[in-house]
This record gives structure tokens, C-alpha cells and sequence, in this order.
């Protein structure tokens, strides 16, 4: 009895609070009539049917956890002895050739009768690169220089908008527009950087917020210059060497006597991104390995001691922002190249704390874990869309992709619940003092002595 | 001066309801040290369950009375509200009590997603709007001018002053409050003393998310229109005002609501409406820069 017991009630409990959390705001929903008026819809038997499932799941969990937990506890010993599997070794390699092969797969998938090649190629190739190289570029800030930057959007607003004004405008090419646009932001990411180089933490974070909120509100406010809410649009589209890729007369692909289709274009851009955030990865491991990129780490780890040390945080600071910024910039750039057209409406809060999360939930500093975690969270929500099928389950009125920031919110907090230090926590130093003694080995350092 | 008398009423109206926010952000900073994001959503969401709340009593209920409507909406509704805050402090945050520093703040920012998302689901994307309630103005003759106040303002400005009475005898007089102080100053030694740590957080949430409710009954009653995605502008302005009057003070999280308050209704009133939203998170950044500590708060001292 007692087991069972204990669970159902928890499990009454659970139902009880979430019949409480539910009562008005899933129960009476409101609505506008004709005569412009609120009214109230009874949902009575959804908010019980809404109950009565928490009240399961939280009845089978009770039942099974004590049986997980006791099986979890001797894998998690035998875990940390046990040499990482050779697996991890090849993972980038092998992400690195699917990444190449991706569009051909996609054409595969295609021909083979599957969605789309330009859908596959946009929703999840471009779209999941792009998290990506701003998850690299956030990294620079958050994962290595440990500066918890809530305003990254700022950044990549600025690098989109100055691309779009100096091709536009200016009339510059793509090519010269990419990197002036990386050095505009990084300029931005020093303008902002040294105010509020001495805050800490929490209130680093909430400041950089309200900068990020700043541009934006700059950016719908300043109508002249940027078109305010409705944007810049008609931004000209990147050429390779002065031809254009698409499919019209002139083009590289009816040049080499390609039919028609709008995918080469696509394929192109997903390269050109590829290649960015390649470009971001080398940069960053670099960097790592050089003496700024080692006052970060060790900023990261403890800025007293660094201070202590005579490494200069201001500076450290200063290029740390400014560097991620600059590849914020260049997303930016890609990105306002890619739809070529932009507006405020790209720039909210809510890209911030995506990419956040996805920095956050790689392990904070793990280049391969932010990419596992771009790809889990876009990729995770993105397939929502698909799920057309649930419909025949829920009826015609469901849709899924309604669902797709909210089980993203809930996805950042169960993650953060399940794993608090990313996805590959396994953070090594870049330099050691000592060689680490070999795993498993028990080790004293006095002993030898 | 009257047109300047005018807009100080409107400046405390909007103010008491910053303030009563910020009241939240600034209690949970102090004691668990965290920024708890989802508290404007929290907010949102308590405006909406006045909302409901009011319209089921005057339209499935049939309660006449507008003062009796209002009252049981305030009271259900700080509740209902109480409710959630207790269960998202449960699920979201204590278990990662004690992880690394950012691991509840990224919890928040993913609840505060959840939340407007969960609302837009279950109540639709469209704005809501009320007809207007207590729309009578007092018209108070001002030298050559006269200035109006309405009901409604009245009310929001009793209704905090009542509540901050309220929460000041709580957190002064009561072991409640006496348990919040000492885990304030150092959660351990009151674990050791024999605190219920637990249980005090637990409280300081469903405290912060009543005054929450309370500043959503207000907020719905003075524009009569809220839509899911209203916590996020008016959180972060209460944060503002938490930061502004020292995060961690109760009476500097007012103060704080005040000035903000007033600073963009005179920002709007001189200056242009379209930069509002610039001037509140401008001071934001100047506050914490020049003065980290805020107007009433403690200096925070670096310890090694």
C-alpha cells in the first residue's frame, strides 16, 4: 500500500494545484464579439481533462523514480572512471561532413519525396547554422570571458542594418559590406562594453538587456534611416565575382547550363553561412590558445585572482565583447543578405535569450556542445511545424507550431533542472599547470613529495 | 503648473504599479541573491486572471455591485496568483538552488517564455479591452487651471499605499518577516538557528506574486487593455525601479516605482512619446554604472 499510497497522493495533489492554476485562465476563456465586447467561453472539460493528466504523469513518476534512481547510481560511478568513448573524438568530424553533405542530402530527400529541398535547406539548414554561428559568437562573451551578455541581438541588429544601409545606400558590394558590418558592431560591442565593464553578473546581464532594447526602440524610432517598423527592404542579394546565382539569364548556374531552380541560390547561402561560422570556430579555438583568449578563461574562472595577477580585466573585458559582437555582425550581415530585407520585428528579446539558451545549455564554453544544443533546440521546435499528423489525434483546430516557443521555454527549464551545466559539461581548461593525472588514478599530490 | 500638477498624479498612478512590481524583483533578489526574470509574466498573467475573474462575476454570476466585483477579484485573485508563484518557485528554482550562478537565471528567462507563450495559447494573441470602470474624474481647481483625478487613480494610489502599510508591518513585526530578514543576511546561519529556509522562500514568492496580482487588478483597471505580452516592458521598468531604489530595500523598491513612474510621464508629457521605453531603460544603465548600489540600498563589499 504504502508506495502506491504515497503516490496517488501526490498525484491528488498535483491534480488539485493544477485544477487551482487553471480555473480561470484555461477554463473561461475571453473573447471579442460582434458588438466589440469581452465574452466568456466555458472550457470546463479541458481544465479537468488538463488536471487529470498532471495528476497521472505526476502519479507514474512517483512509482517509477525510485526504481530509475537505483538503477541510475552505479552507471553514474562507472561513468566517470571510464575513458570518454571514442565516439566523442569523431563527433565533430563527422557533424563537419554532414554539415558539407547537407544539401545534397536535402536534394535527396527531395527527390526521394520527402519535404522539399529549399524547405530543408532554409528551415533547418540556414536557420540552425545561423543559431549556431551566433551561439559561436556569444560563446566568445559568455562561455570564455564568462560575461553573461542578455543583449546579443544588439549586435546582430546592427551588423544586419549596416549591411543593409551600405548595400542599399552605399551601393557597396555583399563582400565588402560582411566584414564592415562585423567591425560596425564590434565598434558597438566597445560603445557598450565599457560603461558597463565594472558591473557583475546579474546586473551586467540586465544592463546589456536594456541596451539591446535600446537599439531596438532606436530602430523603430529613427524612420528616416532605418524605415522604422516596417524595415529596410530590396536588399540586394550577395554575387560571386560580379554574376549573379540565380536562375535568371546571366546567372553562374544557366552559365554552366543548370535548369532552372531556385535552390543553387539557397545552397550557395547556406555555403557562404557555412563558412562563417567555420571562420568563427577557427577564430575562437585560435584565440584560446592565445594570451587573451587565456585572460578570459582565467577571468572566467575568477576575476579577483586575475586582477591579483596583473592581467588587465578592462581590456580583457572590452575584447571579449567586442569580438563576439563582431561575429554577431557578421550573422547579421548574412542574415539581412539571406531575406534581404530586415526589420525591428527580427531583433526582439526573445532572439537574446535563444541564443542565450543555446549557449547556456551547450556547457558554456563547449563549441560542440553549443552547436548539439542549436540543433536540439531549433531543430527540436522547427519539427513542430511538421507534426501535422497530430491533428488527426487533437482535430482540425490543432496546431503544433503553436506550441513552439512554449515547449521551448519549458525545454530551457527542464534542461536546467536535468543538467545545470549544459548538455557536455565536461569542461577542460585550455592550458594546465601539471599534467592531469590519468583518470581513475587516485591522486596526492603530497605523496610524492 | 497645472498641466505640471496633472501629470505628477499620472506619473504616482503609474508609479505605485511600478513600485508594487518591483517589490517582487526586489524581495526575491534579497533573499536568494537571483533575478527573478518571470516575474513581469507573472504580473501579465495576474492581469489576466482579473480580467477573467471580473468578467465572470459581472457577466456569468451577475454580481451588481462594482465595488463587491472588484473587492473578491482582488482577493481571489491574489490567491490564484499566490498559487502559481508558489508552484513556479517549487518547480523551476529550488532545485537549482545552489547550482552555478546562471542556472536559475536562465530557468527564469525560460519560465518568463513559457508564460506569455502559455497565455497567448490558452487566451489568444488578440488584445483584451474592458470597457472603462471608474472613469469619474474630481476636477480640483488650481489657480487659474484645474487638474483631474480620476477614480481609478485614487483607487491605485489608496490600494498601494494600504498594501505597503500592510507588507511593512509583515516584514517588520512578524516572525514571517523576522525569519525573511535573517535569511537575508545569511541564509546558513539561519538554517542553523532553525529558520525554515524553505518555507521563507516559498513565502517571499507568493508574497511577491500577491503584490504582483494586486498591481495586475491595477494595471487592467487603468487602461482596461492587456495582452500576453505585456510582462516584458513593464518588468523590466519594475527591475528598473528596483535597481534604481537599491535592490534587496523594500522601501527603495517604491521609491524607485515612483521616480520611474514619473520620470517617463514627464518624459512623455515635455519630451516625445516615442523614446519613453528609452529614457526608463537609459536610467537603467546610468544607475548601475554611476551607482551600483542604488538610491537606498547597501553597498554591496567584494569579499575574498
Amino acid at each position: 500500500m504504502g508506495k502506491a499510497g504515497d503516490a496517488f497522493k501526490s498525484a491528488l495533489l498535483a491534480a488539485l494545484v493544477t485544477l487551482g492554476l487553471a480555473f480561470p485562465i484555461v477554463a473561461l476563456r475571453t473573447d471579442t464579439n460582434l458588438s466589440n465586447q469581452l465574452v466568456l467561453t466555458e472550457r470546463w472539460g479541458l481544465t479537468f481533462i488538463l488536471a487529470a493528466v498532471v495528476g497521472a504523469g505526476v502519479f507514474l513518476l512517483t512509482l517509477v523514480r525510485p526504481v530509475l534512481a537505483a538503477r541510475a547510481t552505479p552507471k553514474v560511478s562507472s561513468r566517470t572512471a571510464a575513458p570518454p568513448h571514442p565516439f566523442r573524438r569523431y563527433l565533430p568530424r563527422i557533424g563537419l561532413a554532414l554539415l558539407i553533405a547537407f544539401p545534397l542530402i536535402a536534394s535527396g530527400i527531395a527527390a526521394a519525396g520527402g519535404p522539399g529541398a529549399l524547405k530543408l535547406l532554409d528551415n533547418y539548414g540556414i536557420q540552425i547554422l545561423t543559431y549556431v554561428l551566433l551561439g559561436w559568437g556569444l560563446n566568445i562573451v559568455v562561455g570564455l570571458a564568462g560575461l553573461l551578455d542578455l543583449g546579443y541581438v544588439a549586435f546582430y541588429a546592427v551588423g544586419a542594418y549596416s549591411s543593409a544601409l551600405l548595400t542599399k545606400t552605399f551601393g557597396l558590394s555583399f563582400w565588402l559590406a560582411l566584414p564592415l558590418a562585423g567591425i560596425l558592431a564590434a565598434f558597438w560591442g566597445l560603445l557598450i562594453g565599457f560603461p558597463v565593464l565594472r558591473l557583475r553578473g546579474d546586473y551586467l546581464a540586465i544592463v546589456t538587456l536594456a541596451f539591446a532594447e535600446i537599439v531596438r526602440l532606436v530602430l523603430i524610432n529613427w524612420v528616416p534611416v532605418t524605415g522604422g517598423y516596417a524595415g529596410l527592404s530590396s536588399i540586394p542579394k550577395p554575387t560571386l565575382f560580379g554574376y549573379s546565382l540565380g536562375s535568371e539569364p546571366g546567372g553562374i548556374p544557366s552559365l554552366i547550363g543548370l535548369p532552372p531552380s531556385p535552390v543553387y541560390r539557397l545552397a550557395f547561402m547556406y555555403y557562404l553561412l557555412l563558412a562563417l561560422a567555420l571562420f568563427t570556430y577557427w577564430v575562437t579555438q585560435k584565440l584560446r590558445s592565445l594570451p587573451v583568449g587565456r585572460a578570459w578563461e582565467a577571468m572566467r574562472e575568477d576575476e579577483i585572482a586575475c586582477r591579483s595577477l596583473g592581467i588587465n580585466t578592462v581590456t580583457t573585458k572590452l575584447s571579449a565583447f567586442a569580438t563576439g559582437a563582431f561575429f554577431g555582425g557578421l550573422a547579421g550581415a548574412f542574415f539581412s543578405a539571406h531575406q534581404s530585407f530586415v526589420s525591428p520585428k527580427s531583433f526582439e528579446f526573445m532572439e537574446s535569450a535563444v541564443i542565450v539558451a543555446i549557449v547556456v545549455l551547450g556547457g558554456l564554453g563547449s563549441a560542440v556542445g553549443v552547436a548539439i544544443a542549436a540543433v536540439v533546440m531549433i531543430g527540436g521546435t522547427e519539427l513542430l511545424r511538421e507534426l501535422d499528423a497530430l491533428k488527426a489525434v487533437f482535430g482540425n483546430d490543432f496546431d503544433p507550431a503553436q506550441y513552439r516557443m512554449l515547449l521551448f521555454g519549458l525545454a530551457m527549464v527542464l534542461l536546467m533542472i536535468w543538467r545545470p551545466k549544459g548538455l557536455i559539461s565536461t569542461r577542460e581548461p585550455t592550458v594546465r599547470l601539471k599534467p592531469q593525472p590519468a583518470r581513475g588514478a587516485p591522486s596526492f599530490p603530497s605523496a610524492a613529495e | 503648473m497645472d498641466y505640471f500638477l496633472q501629470q505628477l498624479i499620472n506619473g504616482l498612478t503609474l508609479g505605485s504599479i511600478y513600485g508594487l512590481i518591483a517589490i517582487g524583483y526586489t524581495m526575491v533578489y534579497g533573499i536568494i541573491g537571483m533575478v527573478n526574470f518571470a516575474h513581469g509574466d507573472v504580473f501579465m498573467l495576474a492581469a489576466f486572471i482579473a480580467l477573467i475573474l471580473f468578467l465572470a462575476l459581472t457577466q456569468l454570476l451577475g454580481v451588481g455591485s462594482l465595488g463587491l466585483a472588484l473587492l473578491i477579484v482582488l482577493v481571489l485573485g491574489m490567491a490564484l496568483t499566490s498559487l502559481w508563484g508558489w508552484v513556479i518557485e517549487r518547480l523551476a528554482y529550488r532545485p537549482l538552488r545552489g547550482s552555478f550562478r546562471l542556472a536559475p537565471l536562465i530557468s527564469a528567462i525560460g519560465m518568463s517564455i513559457f508564460l506569455s507563450n502559455f497565455v497567448q495559447l490558452v487566451q489568444g494573441p488578440r488584445n483584451k479591452s474592458l470597457e472603462p470602470i471608474l472613469s469619474n474624474v474630481l476636477v480640483i481647481p488650481v489657480g487659474s487651471g484645474s487638474i483631474t483625478l480620476a477614480e481609478k487613480q485614487l483607487l491605485i494610489m489608496v490600494v498601494t499605499a494600504v498594501l505597503l502599510a500592510v507588507l511593512w508591518y509583515v516584514v517588520r513585526h512578524t516572525p514571517l518577516g523576522r525569519a525573511q530578514r535573517a535569511c537575508e543576511q545569511d541564509r546558513k546561519m539561519a538554517s542553523l538557528l532553525g529558520v525554515d529556509v524553505d518555507r521563507t522562500v516559498s513565502l517571499t514568492f507568493i508574497m511577491g506574486a500577491a503584490l504582483a496580482s494586486v498591481a495586475g487588478l491595477l494595471w487592467m483597471t487603468y487602461y482596461g487593455v492587456v495582452s500576453f505580452s505585456d510582462g516584458f516592458v513593464p518588468g523590466v521598468k519594475a527591475f528598473t525601479a528596483a535597481v534604481l531604489g537599491g535592490i534587496g530595500s523594500l522601501p527603495g523598491a517604491v521609491l524607485g516605482g515612483l521616480l520611474i513612474g514619473l520620470i517617463e510621464t514627464f518624459w512623455s508629457a515635455y519630451f516625445t512619446i516615442d523614446y519613453k521605453d528609452v529614457a526608463a531603460f537609459s536610467i537603467l544603465a546610468i544607475v548601475l554604472i554611476f551607482l551600483p548600489s542604488g538610491l537606498l540600498g547597501r553597498p554591496d563589499v567584494e569579499k575574498v
